[in-house]
């Protein structure tokens, strides 16, 4: 099996805002983005469950020109508030790097 | 303005992503050569955190600033065309704004330039803001926390996101510099094509692309980007002569610090990339048509910083595997203590306005409750941070966590441990004064220019 991290070129997350935080998987070649989207792993369902979010706050889009995948949804904590743990929230995406795809 | 359809070209130079990181000398001298109508960059973000706008505290040092704007403000004098700065001093306060023209009129002095300077604040006023949301004149944005008129009169700094209407009215009046509170990025770079009349589509798809400056291009560095906005699109490159923008890299950006890549919301309307083509020009360009924009109804994003009082920090270390094995309840049995005595000492509960919060680096500090794998390494970090109404206070709490922790007994050893490695003596570190984020709300049925207040002087004048 190969897993997500190793089929991306660039798995990030990144606030969108102090309020969101977004997610991009990033490919190096159409084929590896059409492997990685016909396998149809990262779904609402698998993000509103690994992060704790209703999937009604969910966006996920496919986007071919940038190759990319990408999904966004409200922080569960405002960036900064105490007890913030990550400011930029540059590293939630770890739990994407070990999808089977 | 109308789009009367006979609108020339115009060329914008982004120098850099965020004034102050700097750009590569040889990009600087290459778009001076290339002759952009326009110089224009952004000077903050809400993105590194709460404290900026609500201490009004720069990201930025002066020498930084004033290193890139000097070499900004003899370009734009050398080419006789408009320098627009954006969300001066970080968080685009007042105060941020007069910060980057008193180090503009310390450049001008010592290097003989004079220019018109336009300065343009849009720090709000807590009161009158309260009255309008109890008018109902103010809207929340997905994600907003919940406010009450309070909120707005408790905020430290409250700032609006002016668009492109007051830096346009600035243009018009003849400023030569323009630095303004907060603004929107893209409307730094999107108020002269649209006054020149081209179309909002290709104007905002562009603007939104060069705000970053050379991220979305070959290279990460902080450099600049050219880029010429016509009737049909905009062509965009690289300022370094060995940096390329391909379409792959140019949609990509659009995903950048973006919830949604297709539909970018600014102040008079929405941006739509959907239909968006990307191709490659030549070696180093990429050319970019088809983005649309819809007008709607004008709103002003606001931006608020409320306190939450002031922070002491404890950073320790602990290795004994039979403390690892043991971390929850462990902790879970101090912190019933320090509530206990957090109330004797200072009167206050703990988890009201005295908070403590704690870290366990090596196992799920950084993903918290979302950790997939919270499985503590052989040795973890552990960070104490204690929030309360007073320095004074958190630093007394934090001096009793620090020194019960390390003592705080497991039924394994027999006798006093000591179980936390400090680095330092004292072990706690006040951080100061600490602000939440509290406004995620819009200002609607509002002039562009309603929220703005501006100021010109005409800077290095004998």
């Amino acid at each position: 099996m190969t897993r997500l991290a190793d089929l991306a070129k660039l798995i990030r997350s990144k606030n969108a805002g102090p309020f969101w935080v977004t997610f991009d998987i990033m490919f190096a070649t159409d084929t590896d983005y059409e492997r990685a989207a016909a396998a149809g792993v990262v779904t609402k369902a698998w993000v509103a469950e690994t992060y704790r979010v209703p999937e009604a706050d969910i966006i996920l889009v496919a986007h071919p020109n940038a190759r990319a995948i990408k999904f966004s949804f409200p922080r569960r904590s405002v960036q900064g508030d105490p007890g913030e743990s990550d400011m930029y929230s540059g590293q939630q995406y770890a739990p994407l790097m070990d999808l089977e795809i | 303005m109308a789009f009367d359809g006979e609108a020339g070209p115009v060329k914008v130079f982004a120098p850099t992503g965020a004034l102050g990181m700097g750009f590569l000398d040889a990009s600087l001298a290459r778009a001076i050569e290339w002759q952009p109508d326009v110089i224009a960059c952004d000077a903050g973000s809400t993105d590194s955190g709460p404290s900026h706008l609500g201490g009004a505290i720069p990201k930025m040092s002066d020498a930084a600033i004033y290193r890139d704007l000097s070499r900004l403000l003899k370009a734009r004098d050398q080419l006789g065309v408009p320098l627009i700065i954006g969300s001066c001093g970080t968080a685009g306060t007042d105060s941020g704004v007069d910060w980057t023209a008193d180090i503009a009129r310390r450049i001008a002095s010592e290097t003989g330039l004079t220019f018109k300077l336009t300065c343009i604040y849009s720090e709000q006023d807590g009161a009158q803001l309260a009255e309008r949301w109890a008018a109902g004149g103010i809207a929340p944005l997905p994600g907003a926390p919940d406010v009450t008129a309070e909120t707005f009169r408790g905020c430290d700094h409250v700032v609006a996101m002016m668009g492109a209407e007051p830096i346009q009215a600035a243009l018009t009046d003849g400023a030569d510099v323009i630095l303004t509170g907060r603004a929107s990025d893209t409307a730094l770079f999107a108020a002269l094509p649209l006054m020149r009349g081209l179309p909002p589509g290709p104007v905002w798809h562009c603007a939104k692309t060069i705000e970053c400056g050379a991220v979305c291009s070959s290279v990460s560095r902080a450099d600049g980007m050219l880029a010429v906005i016509d009737e049909t699109g905009f062509s965009i490159e690289p300022a370094a002569d060995d940096a390329i923008a391909t379409p792959l890299g140019i949609a990509a950006h659009t995903l950048y610090e973006n919830a949604d890549p297709f539909l970018i919301r600014e102040p008079a309307g929405t941006l739509d990339t959907t239909a968006a083509r990307y191709t490659q020009l030549d070696a180093r360009t990429t050319r970019v048509e088809g983005s649309t924009f819809r007008h709607e109804p004008y709103t002003l994003k606001l931006e608020g910083a409320v306190p939450v009082g002031y922070q002491t920090v404890v950073i320790g270390g602990i290795r004994d595997p039979l403390i690892i094995k043991q971390l929850d309840p462990w902790f879970a049995e101090m912190r019933a203590f320090f509530a206990e005595r957090a109330e004797e000492l200072t009167g206050l509960k703990l988890g009201d306005r005295l908070l403590l919060d704690i870290k366990i680096y090596g196992r799920d500090a950084v993903m918290g409750d979302d950790e997939p794998a919270p499985v503590p390494a052989s040795e973890v970090g552990v960070m104490f941070t204690v929030t309360a109404p007073t320095q004074a206070i958190a630093n007394d709490t934090a001096r009793f966590v620090a020194h019960v922790a390390s003592h705080w007994p497991i039924a394994e050893w027999d006798g006093f441990i000591s179980g936390i490695a400090y680095p330092f003596s004292p072990p706690e570190i006040d951080r100061g004064k600490a602000w939440r984020f509290a406004l995620h709300h819009v200002v609607q049925d509002v002039d562009p220019l309603e929220l703005v207040r501006f100021k010109s002087e005409v800077v290095g004048a004998a």
